[in-house]
């Protein structure tokens, strides 16, 4: 990993502060969350203590710290979707999966988000696995969802 | 197209030779030579199912052997109706449909090669007098969705193709950056915009050209402009229509302003969320530059810009402007004291213009048509359109441009046709989270920055949040509330504080109380009464505007809808039944045959009985899930 | 300067100051909480809002400046009821423990709400529940008593330099927390406790060993023997409100006497075998020109930084135990024998200026057949705790003298209280160790003073000694980058995290203060002004203990007894 860092800080022709966060975004897409080894070597190429990165990607929603599932599942909580009932299909899916927000099952195959508008207020409320959006989706289809990608991996 | 570029600037029609109005017509889409199919490929598009509807029709054309162009297009506006395509036969008007699915794409193509016009999902043509109108089929501006607004920025969205920036010079873009650079000095520029009496379109108000002003006279040796397109106010997505549909009237605004606060370099801050937006601005960049309209000494001007895109990776507060400018400085993005103001001392302490996407979108027009064009819309203190997105419980959901000073009532009973499926409207949510919530009876003001302050509400950056008599209002409060305390940057105490004891007050007389006694009841009335003492100082004393506005949407409501919360907390009741912890769910014993079932699902364990006989729900440890009432194949499951 | 009105008076202010700075000058107080007198303000606690005329808001007078036209007032209703209302803010999820906190009686919070009459719960919050965070042997954090200020965080960016700490997430899951939010103990932290003195609750606190102190206090089996630094003599009289560098030496004595101490030492005599062992080295060191320069190692802190941060300097220090080890060894070893008792039988506690110290009495060398040398350690502070605890009324005692045989001391072992001063002492042994005869002025005046980095070259027979003395680890880093650069060229370096040297150290009472520092540094310079003896290798116990122990400074007799050793620590730094 460290071989990569190296090189995705390559990719930047300067390094300096103004890059931490497109680094840190570059490490974030390609290993799906940060990890200490990043903190260390980006702390050292950039000269920023890791309490500083380790502060600054805790500010932002979109770095982090665990790996993500398999199925990463994002709930819009948009206020669209919210006057929609998109907590009932958050309660619903913590139900079946036994995890809170921003956590991942324990076979690393489902990971749940709660994120701002995703995009289509006219089609609420949306829920996004991975790349697939299922716009007026409703909680009690949320058991089926789950059983699809499990049977997938059976 | 490129080479055309010099001459259009001169605005010299006659110069054009023929093959350049050929060449003008067809970048324009008037001549075709064969059938067009365009699809609104933008985020909200391809969500509602946009991709499959691509397959379908790529399917259908190499099955079929035809010879049709596909295209991409941002969103028409009609967000509730996506997915929409529109067809365009080689000298005929365009027309749209609405609403479709990817198995319905064979007959549709099937009917309207054969110039047959299912009237299923039409949603309308498009107005185009040298092009053969079909009958009978209403054009697009005789809707009163699109006909009662007036287009401007919007004009070309869901029509023009975003990722062409010879579509868009055709229809007469870059004119303005190269009449401004060819003919116009920086101050003219900053002087032409204040007097057109542009406002930023933010929410903030505040005169644009002034800001520039500002900026253009602080000595620097290096000065900045950056877009904000941020945008991350729950349900308002103006920007990213604007980013979508036609990134290069936003490149083209950008590159204006550069000009006129004499900024070589220039950033758009976008939410790393937004990755259809990226890429089509991408692309526009890269267009920009290959024809020199980017780049260094641009046109011989002398005038050097790049354009950079910086994805902000995810906090509301960034988009306030020093947090934004923390952020991109690779810091956590907290807002910082005023002043100075970025103007003056701003990204790497130089002085730095920062507009939003909507404000800068402007600027062409502006530039292109004149100030007192501009001020002819609108209204004397804010002249101009302003676009609205419109999400929640409305007829019709999507992009609204109208000018200032329409009515917020207008814009709801005549143009998006008040609430989804004939229900009554209860209310409007305009402002973002720290909006207002306008009741249904009190929807006449006029939508301008002026009016609005004047009532004590904000206009904030446009989202509209429409609500029917099945939405709750303390609920949505609520909602708003658990937002600010969750985006807060926690810098100051008054907002971070405030916004979590509001919240915690809040949810707690929209829970199932611990205890019934009358006393708990006073306590959160009280404690009701002490918020506005408390959002008073958070007024007061916050460092930015987040924790200066959140208490609004609550402080509002409290003037508003008072009998809505007191309900709550006397009562404890939730009239339109949102607030599930209020319900006290019963089982009817009459109708209980003592199946057992719902005591099996219960997931607090609250219902008890012997089977075969009435089961009872024991109210204390009820939650209000309702999953027993799901559950209970005799129906004798019901809540008050 | 310009005039403008506060409070219906015109003043008189410099044009360009802040608000505050303005108001302070004119004798106006407004409360504060985040502003840091020695860094740029961040404006975040809005507890020193003032009204000023034309605006709308309220306006943080630490990050406003003045102009012409203003019109301020400090005090106005509305400005009393914002201050109130943030304070209240504040207190409506603090854990409500005043009575049994460490900062009782000394919080800034609880003195803002005292000072604005907060006196009901207007505003009701959730209590949350952190643990504490007891990993490090310095410090305690209580992350449920932080206001978040970010003082801490600041200090140890901007004024220490090693940044252990940042602000993590954000609204109101915003906490102050570590590198990926380690413990304390396993962060990059270097223990020196300025974040501690900067705290203005008791969210930082010192690590105590009270209860363990009683223990053996009590126990009449268990002979307790006690040291104090100079630091602490003093500023301990600060705590009972006696002016700043006041001496209470005899008195402090007297007071351990009464509370039970059954031995009492001055950790300066170990000072003076410090300065010698030290003299040695150098002298050597310069003999075989090897690991020059050599720095020295005397700050718990700045070992602990070596050691995390630039391994590749740990050959340079000088590998030899701070004074109070080197007392603490002694009161295990000789001081034991003397009084043929078994070493479990003696507990040894020191006094010190110092957060770190407490960490360093841990260190696996420091231990004597499995006890520590020293096995407890109290801050000024706790000390000043201590004495009142035990209800010892300083007025009433008369001074004694402190118990052999550590306390024919010189004033050398004092001197390193200050930054420079343990420079000062050593270059006195080590130009008599390497010219056969005593420096012609003791007094070493170039390394005086309160800048943070002093030099000083002494002409010798075998060419000259370059010294320098730097305090604050920034200063210090970069005054090394220029030797390791070849810029600057030096024999001995000696370095002190916390600026002006232990005199300022972490354990000292707070709120710190600059003008009681200069009065303690006075008060060390004036002792050696008047002490006869003023050089380490003079003190007759320092030279009885080699006599009896360990035959000469550098020997292989003192280095087994007095040798300190390095490691490299991994820590995310
Ligand atoms: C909490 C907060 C959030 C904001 N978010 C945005 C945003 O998402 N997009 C935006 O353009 N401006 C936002 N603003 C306003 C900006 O600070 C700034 O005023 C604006 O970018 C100026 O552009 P304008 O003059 O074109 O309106 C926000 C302001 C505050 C206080
Ligand atoms: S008002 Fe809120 S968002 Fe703004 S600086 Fe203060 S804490 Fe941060
Ligand atoms: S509503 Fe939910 S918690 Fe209440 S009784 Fe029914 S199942 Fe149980
Ligand atoms: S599921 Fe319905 S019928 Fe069965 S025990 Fe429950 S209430 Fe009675
Ligand atoms: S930190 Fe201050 S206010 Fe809080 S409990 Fe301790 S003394 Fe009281
Ligand atoms: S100050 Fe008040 S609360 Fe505290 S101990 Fe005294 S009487 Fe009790
Ligand atoms: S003790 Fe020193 S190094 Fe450790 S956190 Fe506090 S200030 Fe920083
Ligand atoms: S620990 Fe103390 S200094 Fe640090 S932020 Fe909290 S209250 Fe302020
Ligand atoms: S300078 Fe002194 S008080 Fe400060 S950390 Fe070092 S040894 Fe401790
Ligand atoms: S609110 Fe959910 S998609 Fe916008
Ligand atoms: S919280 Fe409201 S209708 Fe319930
Ligand atoms: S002291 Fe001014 S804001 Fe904290």
């Amino acid at each position: 990993m460290k071989q990569r860092i190296e090189d995705i800080l390559q990719h930047f022709q300067q390094v300096n502060r103004d890059s931490l966060i497109p680094v840190l975004q570059a490490i974030q897409d390609e290993y799906g969350y940060l990890t200490e080894e990043a903190l260390e070597e980006i702390g050292a190429q950039l000269n920023l203590p890791a309490s500083k990165i380790y502060g600054l990607a805790t500010f932002y929603n979109q770095f982090t710290f665990s790996p993500r599932g398999k199925y990463h599942i994002r709930i819009c909580n948009g206020s669209a979707c919210h006057i929609d009932h998109s907590e009932s299909i958050r309660k619903e899916f913590k139900k079946q999966l036994g995890i809170g927000d921003g956590e991942t099952t324990r076979d690393g195959m489902v990971s749940l988000e709660i994120v701002a508008c995703i995009g289509a207020c006219g089609q609420s409320p949306v829920i996004a696995v991975n790349d697939e959006y299922y716009p007026k989706f409703k909680s009690n289809r949320v058991k089926k969802l789950l059983d699809e990608i499990r049977s997938m991996h059976q | 197209m490129k080479e055309l570029l010099p001459v259009l600037a001169e605005q010299l029609d006659e110069s054009l030779t023929p093959e350049m109005q050929d060449t003008l017509t067809e970048n324009r889409r008037y001549t075709l030579t064969r059938p067009l199919i365009l699809l609104g490929m933008n985020t909200s598009g391809r969500i509602a199912g946009a991709d499959s509807i691509y397959e379908a029709l790529h399917t259908y054309l190499n099955d079929r052997e035809i010879d049709a162009e596909i295209g991409e297009t941002g969103a028409i506006g009609l967000g509730s109706e996506e997915p929409i395509i529109s067809i365009q036969l080689p000298g005929r008007t365009r027309i749209f449909y609405t609403n479709l699915v990817a198995d319905e794409i064979p007959l549709l193509l099937d009917d309207i090669f054969h110039q047959t016009i299912p009237r299923e999902k039409l949603l309308g043509q498009l107005r185009n007098d040298e092009l053969d109108a079909w009958q009978d089929i209403p054009f697009l501006d005789e809707l009163p969705f699109f006909g009662k607004q007036q287009r401007v920025l919007l004009r070309h969205n869901g029509i023009i193709n975003p990722l062409s920036i010879d579509e868009y010079i055709a229809n007469g873009g870059y004119g303005a950056f190269l009449k401004a650079i060819r003919m116009h000095t920086f101050e003219e520029i900053c002087v032409m915009v204040e007097e057109s009496g542009l406002r930023g379109r933010s929410g903030s108000g505040y005169n644009t050209g002034k800001k520039w002003m500002v900026a253009q006279q602080t000595p620097a040796e290096q000065k900045y402009l950056v877009c904000n397109a941020e945008e991350s106010d729950p349900g308002a997505f103006m920007d990213r229509a604007l980013m979508e549909g036609n990134p290069h009237q936003l490149i083209e605004g950008i590159c204006t302003a550069a000009y006129a606060i004499g900024a070589s370099r220039a950033f758009i801050y976008i939410r790393s969320e937004y990755r259809d937006s990226i890429r089509k601005l991408n692309a526009a960049i890269d267009q920009a530059r290959a024809y020199g309209l980017l780049g260094h000494n641009i046109f011989f001007s002398g005038f050097n810009l790049d354009i950079m895109i910086r994805k902000g990776p995810g906090a509301f507060v960034c988009g306030e402007e020093t947090a934004l400018i923390a952020s991109m400085e690779g810091k956590r993005g907290m807002p910082q004291s005023k002043p100075p103001y970025p103007a003056e001392r701003g990204f790497h302490k130089k002085p730095t213009v920062i507009n939003n996407v909507e404000t800068l979108s402007n600027i062409p027009h502006i530039v292109m048509n004149g100030p007192d064009w501009f001020r002819s819309i609108g209204t004397k203190d804010c002249p101009g359109t302003k676009i609205f997105s419109v999400s929640g419980r409305a007829r019709h959901k999507g992009l609204i441009e109208i000018p200032m000073g329409t009515s917020l009532e207008f814009l709801v009973d005549e143009i998006i046709g008040g609430a989804s499926d004939n229900r009554t409207l209860k209310a409007v949510h305009i402002g973002g989270p720290y909006g207002c919530i306008i009741p249904a009876g009190k929807l006449n003001v006029p939508v301008c920055y002026e009016t609005f302050r004047r009532e004590g509400a904000v206009l904030g950056a446009g989202g509209i949040l429409v609500l029917d008599e099945k939405t709750c209002i303390v609920d949505l409060v609520k909602y708003f509330m658990g937002f600010m305390k969750h985006q807060s940057c926690g810098k100051c105490i008054p907002c971070r504080e405030g916004t979590k004891r509001m919240s915690e007050l809040l949810d707690e007389i929209t829970r199932k109380p611990a205890d019934q006694d009358q006393h708990d009841t006073l306590e959160k009335f009280r404690g009701l009464i002490q918020l506005e003492k408390l959002a008073d100082v958070m007024r007061d004393t916050s460092l930015c505007g987040l924790g200066q506005l959140a208490p609004n949407p609550l402080i509002s409501s409290l003037r508003n809808f008072r009998e809505e919360f007191e309900a709550h907390i006397f009562d404890r009741h939730c009239k339109p039944n949102v607030c599930r912890e209020l319900r006290t769910y019963y089982i009817d014993v009459e109708l209980c045959t003592g199946c057992a079932i719902c005591a099996k699902r219960c997931p607090e364990e609250a219902i008890i009985g012997t089977e075969r006989h009435p089961f009872f729900i024991v109210s204390d440890k009820c939650t209000g899930c309702g999953i027993c009432r799901e559950v209970c194949k005799f129906s004798a499951v019901f809540y008050n | 300067m310009i005039k403008i009105e506060v409070n219906k008076k015109m003043i008189s202010v410099e044009r360009g100051e802040t608000i505050l700075s303005a108001l302070k000058n004119n004798g106006i107080k407004v409360p504060t909480l985040c502003s840091m007198s020695e860094l740029s303000p961040t404006g975040a606690c809005r507890m020193c809002v003032v009204e000023v005329e034309g605006y709308d808001n309220l306006v943080p007078a630490c990050s406003f400046r003045v102009e012409e036209w203003m019109k301020i007032r400090t005090h106005s209703a509305r400005v009393l009821n914002a201050r109130k209302t943030n304070v209240e803010l504040l207190l409506s999820n603090h854990p409500d423990d005043c009575l049994y906190c460490e900062r009782n009686g000394n919080c800034e919070l609880q003195k803002l709400s005292e000072d604005l009459n907060v006196r009901n719960r207007t505003i009701q919050g959730q209590k949350c529940n952190f643990k504490l965070d007891t990993s490090s042997k310095g410090i305690v954090r209580d992350p449920a008593k932080c206001i978040l200020c970010g003082r801490c965080v600041r200090v140890c960016e901007e004024i220490v330099g090693v940044a252990a700490f940042d602000f993590e997430r954000r609204g109101e899951q915003l906490r102050i927390a570590t590198a990926l939010s380690e413990p304390l103990a396993f962060s990059s932290c270097i223990e020196c406790g300025m974040c501690v003195i900067s705290c203005p609750t008791g969210a930082l606190i010192d690590h105590t060993q009270f209860q363990e102190i009683d223990t053996s206090l009590d126990d009449p089996e268990i002979i307790v023997a006690i040291q104090y630094t100079p630091e602490v003599v003093v500023s301990i009289a600060e705590e009972f409100g006696f002016r700043p560098g006041t001496e209470l030496k005899g008195i402090l004595n007297s007071a351990l006497r009464k509370i039970g101490f059954d031995y009492i030492f001055e950790t300066s005599c170990g000072g003076d075998v410090y300065v010698m062992e030290q003299a040695a080295e150098l002298a050597t060191r310069l003999k075989r020109s090897e690991k020059i320069p050599m720095i020295t190692s005397r700050c718990a802190a700045w070992v602990n930084y070596v050691e995390a941060f630039r391994p590749e300097l740990m050959s340079n220090l000088v590998p030899v135990r701070s004074p109070h080890q080197i007392t603490g060894k002694l009161i295990k070893t000789w001081f034991t024998s003397k009084l043929k008792t078994k070493k479990h039988r003696i507990h040894s506690v020191l006094i010190t200026n110092c957060t770190a110290a407490k960490q360093e009495a841990t260190r696996p060398d420091y231990y004597t057949d499995h006890t520590q040398d020293v096995d407890f350690v109290l801050t000024t502070r706790e000390m000043a705790r201590l004495i009142r605890l035990n209800g010892i009324d300083f007025q009433e005692l008369e001074p004694e003298p402190a118990d052999g045989p550590f306390h024919a001391v010189s004033s050398a072992g004092k001197l390193l209280a200050t930054c420079g001063g343990e420079a000062e002492a050593t270059l006195r042994t080590v130009y008599r160790e390497m010219n056969k005869k005593e420096l012609q002025d003791a007094r070493l005046s170039k390394l005086r003073g309160h800048r943070d980095v002093k030099e000083v070259t002494i002409p010798s027979q075998k060419g000259e000694i370059r010294v320098a003395a730097v305090s604050g680890l920034k200063s210090a880093l970069s005054l090394l980058d220029e030797v390791v650069s070849g810029k600057r060229h030096y024999d001995m370096i000696e370095v002190m995290v916390c600026k002006d040297g232990c005199i300022n150290g972490g354990g000292q009472p707070i709120p710190p203060s600059q003008p009681a520092v200069k009065a303690r540094t006075r008060n060390i310079y004036e002792m050696d002004k008047n002490e006869s003896v003023k050089s380490a290798h003079k003190n007759k116990a320092a030279l009885k203990i080699y006599e009896e122990l360990a035959r000469s400074p550098g020997s292989d007799e003192s280095r087994e007894l007095f040798l300190a050793s390095f490691e490299h620590k991994k820590v995310l730094k």
